[in-house]
């Protein structure tokens, strides 16, 4: 143990220490924080007013939707399907829907539209509706204070029992009436960066395995290693040792970008706020009748999603935990995966140049669920997508791009484990093949011969 | 006491047996050569020795029982094919080297710090390995061979690379570790350094062991009994002087003196030749010629039927 953690060290160490690594951890988040941001950007900067008509069920947002720089919202008393009926007449461009809550306050609405919502609406509604009902709560909590004046209010509890996230479906409804899920920008955008993110990585570490073993092959020393420690040692070691390189480069990456993105979209939300609702009103009200609920009213209103800009709601739109958590799974056992068979593709050639033949059929299934990205974009619940999702050597690239647009959770964990089988079978295939591998020089291995290294014992 | 024995070894590959129920006993602190033409086997039973490939069938002993996993920080291996990471300081790379083989941060440190300095290397230290010549890189990879201070060594074709000089101080690093006790295994081709350095030595050839031994008493069975007399005043052939049952081998002359090689009948002393040789000429020099382990090696190995041969 102690010296498998020798070989990780060395691995990792020579590694960290080149320039290319630091060059690439400060490019690195520029480039995605340019990603993350220009199509934000793009997407908010609509040239147009946008028009929505609004059906609330609830009654509790009447008049609450106010039009803002370049949406305009106005109130429809039909029901919604004679709406809907109407929608493709009417000339406007979304339609909110908020259904009537079955108990308490409603927590989700829809928006329907014949194109992709676009985000400044889809943002906009969202922070209007639950700056509202954050309103609506923080009252009925104050009222039970009113009553008796001395009893102290728990001003924290009550901000984070008040906080309320809205969820906003958006569908789209075409000509014939139709009705399809429709995603925003944002999805594809997360969805397809993380699957190319994901490729890119396994990739470029993957690779690096490879040459690091032929790297040992080509300057002999592999023998004197293998004379201290087992073969699978030497690899388990090579392959957790860049691993983690690639873990930290990508650690420092989300860092980094995060540090870029916030401070480039705190510079746009200046002129681009979303109007505050007035909660002034009501903190005049309580004010009168107990001094510390006009304390808590102080505090919702810095805390209040009000005064972020439409990039910044987007962006926490998106469940960032669960993103970057199944990202680091599926590109920590893709890569274990992938980098055993780069290993035994290191193994069994003498030189760079004599990998082609081998890693064709590691490249295929690669490169064939990143062109497959389109279509699983397109439609993230196909089949096509759920059984490129599953299959081992497709799953990390293929669940990376649905994971934003929202998996049911049992194919999420069939693909987890499926690529953890996967990943122990490719690990015990290369083993095989690398021990033999390494030791033989100069001679050129077949496909045949790679199969006999299988077999022996 | 024999440090490692391997018995009835054998090793399958695909298409051929590597190894054929091959046994050898490395008496300890001995330099033994393990020899035998390109591609008898040598290297795989070195590499079976590391534990870098476990034998299909037969037993391993060291220092008279099983050799097991742990066993590997005892042994020091200089394998034929070596090198060192390039890219890699001299300094670090050699404590890798030192830890991996299970010595401790500091051990290693130290003894690596007693090594440069008594190689006279220490400006090394920080030096990137392709920066050295081979013959430095060279010097290296013994210092971390031997660094552990293993019981047993493994070098395969120790002096591949070296120039003269360079053969000669690994030559005596090599006594001098067997001075310190330790035991040599050691697999080449030049016979003459066999000759210098081995005590014992097994020959292998086609997968098996034709023949194996102290080198002293390997070389008195293959004496062939012919010696090398050098004489003068004396015109005829040399034959016509001795016993017919007496083989003038060859005959030949310089200025100074004629030269000839007899093969003696078994019963025959040097003694029978002189006596018949010396009422007619007088003679200047008579030598046993007894055979190098060069033509000991070629004639093992270029027998029709090998026969197992082991001599004690």
């Amino acid at each position: 143990m102690k010296k498998i953690f020798l070989i990780i060290q060395r691995e990792y160490l020579t590694r960290v220490k080149k320039r290319t690594f630091l060059v690439m951890t400060v490019l690195g988040p520029l480039l995605m924080a340019a990603i993350i941001v220009v199509p934000i950007y793009m997407a908010t900067r609509t040239e147009d007013t946008k028009h929505v008509a609004v059906v609330d069920e609830s009654g509790i947002f009447l008049e609450k939707f106010r039009d803002s720089e370049n949406i305009m919202f106005h109130y429809l008393d039909k029901d919604i399907a004679a709406a809907k009926t109407n929608f493709s007449k009417s000339g406007d461009d979304a339609l909110l829907y908020i259904p009537k809550p079955d108990v308490n306050l409603p927590s989700n609405a829809i928006l329907y539209s014949e194109n992709t919502v676009n985000i400044n609406i889809t943002s906009y509604v969202r922070s209007v509706m639950s700056k509202r009902l954050e309103e609506l709560k923080l009252q009925a909590r104050l009222k039970e204070y009113q009553t008796d004046k001395d009893k102290p209010i728990p001003v924290d509890d009550i901000m984070r029992s008040v906080k309320t996230s809205v969820d906003i479906n958006t569908l789209k409804i075409g000509q014939d009436g139709r009705e399809s899920k429709s995603f925003t920008e944002l999805n594809m955008v997360l969805g397809f960066f993380a699957g190319m993110m994901i490729y890119f990585f396994i990739f470029l570490f993957g690779a690096q395995v490879m040459r690091g073993v032929i790297e040992e092959k080509t300057s002999r020393i592999v023998e004197v290693i293998i004379s201290s420690v087992k073969p699978f040692q030497l690899m388990m070691g090579k392959i957790v040792g860049v691993g983690l390189v690639g873990l930290t480069q990508f650690l420092l990456w989300v860092g980094l970008t995060f540090g870029i993105v916030s401070v480039v979209t705190g510079v746009m939300s200046l002129n681009k706020d979303v109007k505050k609702p007035p909660v002034e009103q009501i903190m005049q009200q309580q004010k009168a009748l107990n001094p510390a609920s006009a304390e808590l009213l102080m505090k919702q209103k810095d805390q209040g999603p009000g005064g972020a800009s439409v990039v910044m709601e987007a962006i926490n739109s998106v469940n960032f935990p669960v993103m970057i958590g199944s990202f680091i799974f599926f590109f920590l056992v893709g890569y274990l995966m992938y980098a055993a068979l780069f290993a035994a593709v290191g193994g069994a050639v003498d030189s760079e140049a004599d990998t082609q033949q081998f890693m064709l059929p590691i490249t295929i299934p690669l490169v064939f669920s990143l062109v497959m990205a389109q279509f699983i974009i397109r439609e993230p619940d196909g089949p096509i997508s759920f059984w490129l999702s599953i299959f081992p050597l497709t799953s990390p690239v293929t669940m990376m791009i649905r994971i934003p647009f929202g998996v049911p959770y049992y194919q999420v964990a069939l693909s987890m484990g499926l690529l953890i089988l996967g990943f122990l079978f490719a690990t015990w295939i290369a083993a095989k093949i690398y021990r033999t591998g390494i030791l033989m020089y100069g001679k050129k291995a077949s496909y045949l011969e790679l199969w006999k290294w299988i077999r022996y014992k | 006491m024999n440090i490692f024995s391997a018995q009835s070894v054998t090793k399958q590959y695909a298409h051929h047996k590597a190894l054929d129920k091959v046994s050898i006993d490395v008496p300890e602190n001995c330099i033994f050569g393990l020899l035998g033409p390109n591609g008898a086997g040598k290297t795989t039973l070195i590499r079976i020795i590391n534990q870098i490939i476990a034998p299909d069938e037969g037993a391993l002993l060291f220092m008279g029982r099983p050799l097991q996993r742990n066993d590997i920080s005892m042994i020091g291996y200089l394998p034929e094919e070596r090198g060192l990471y390039k890219k890699m300081n001299v300094g670090e790379q050699a404590m890798y080297l030192a830890q991996l083989k299970g010595l401790s941060h500091q051990d290693a440190n130290k003894r690596l710090r007693m090594w440069f300095e008594k190689f006279g290397i220490n400006s090394w230290w920080n030096r990137k390995v392709e920066e050295l010549s081979k013959g430095m890189q060279q010097k290296v990879q013994f210092l971390v061979t031997i660094i552990h201070e293993p019981k047993l060594l493994i070098f395969d074709e120790p002096f591949s690379g070296f120039d003269p000089i360079n053969t000669s101080l690994l030559k005596e690093e090599i006594l001098a570790l067997k001075e310190n006790g330790a035991t040599i295994i050691f697999s080449t081709h030049n016979m003459e350094s066999v000759e210098e350095l081995c005590d014992d030595i097994a020959l292998i050839n086609r997968s098996k062991v034709i023949l194996s031994g102290t080198v002293r008493n390997i070389k008195k069975t293959f004496r062939t009994n012919t010696f090398s007399v050098s004489y003068n005043t004396f015109e005829g052939e040399l034959q016509s002087l001795l016993p017919s049952s007496f083989l003038v081998l060859e005959e030949s002359r310089d200025t100074d003196h004629r030269h000839a090689q007899v093969k003696l009948p078994d019963d025959a002393t040097p003694n029978d030749l002189l006596q018949a040789m010396m009422p007619s000429v007088t003679i200047y020099a008579v030598n046993e010629r007894i055979p190098s382990m060069n033509d000991i090696f070629i004639q093992a190995v270029t027998q029709k039927n090998p026969q197992t041969a082991t001599i004690s």
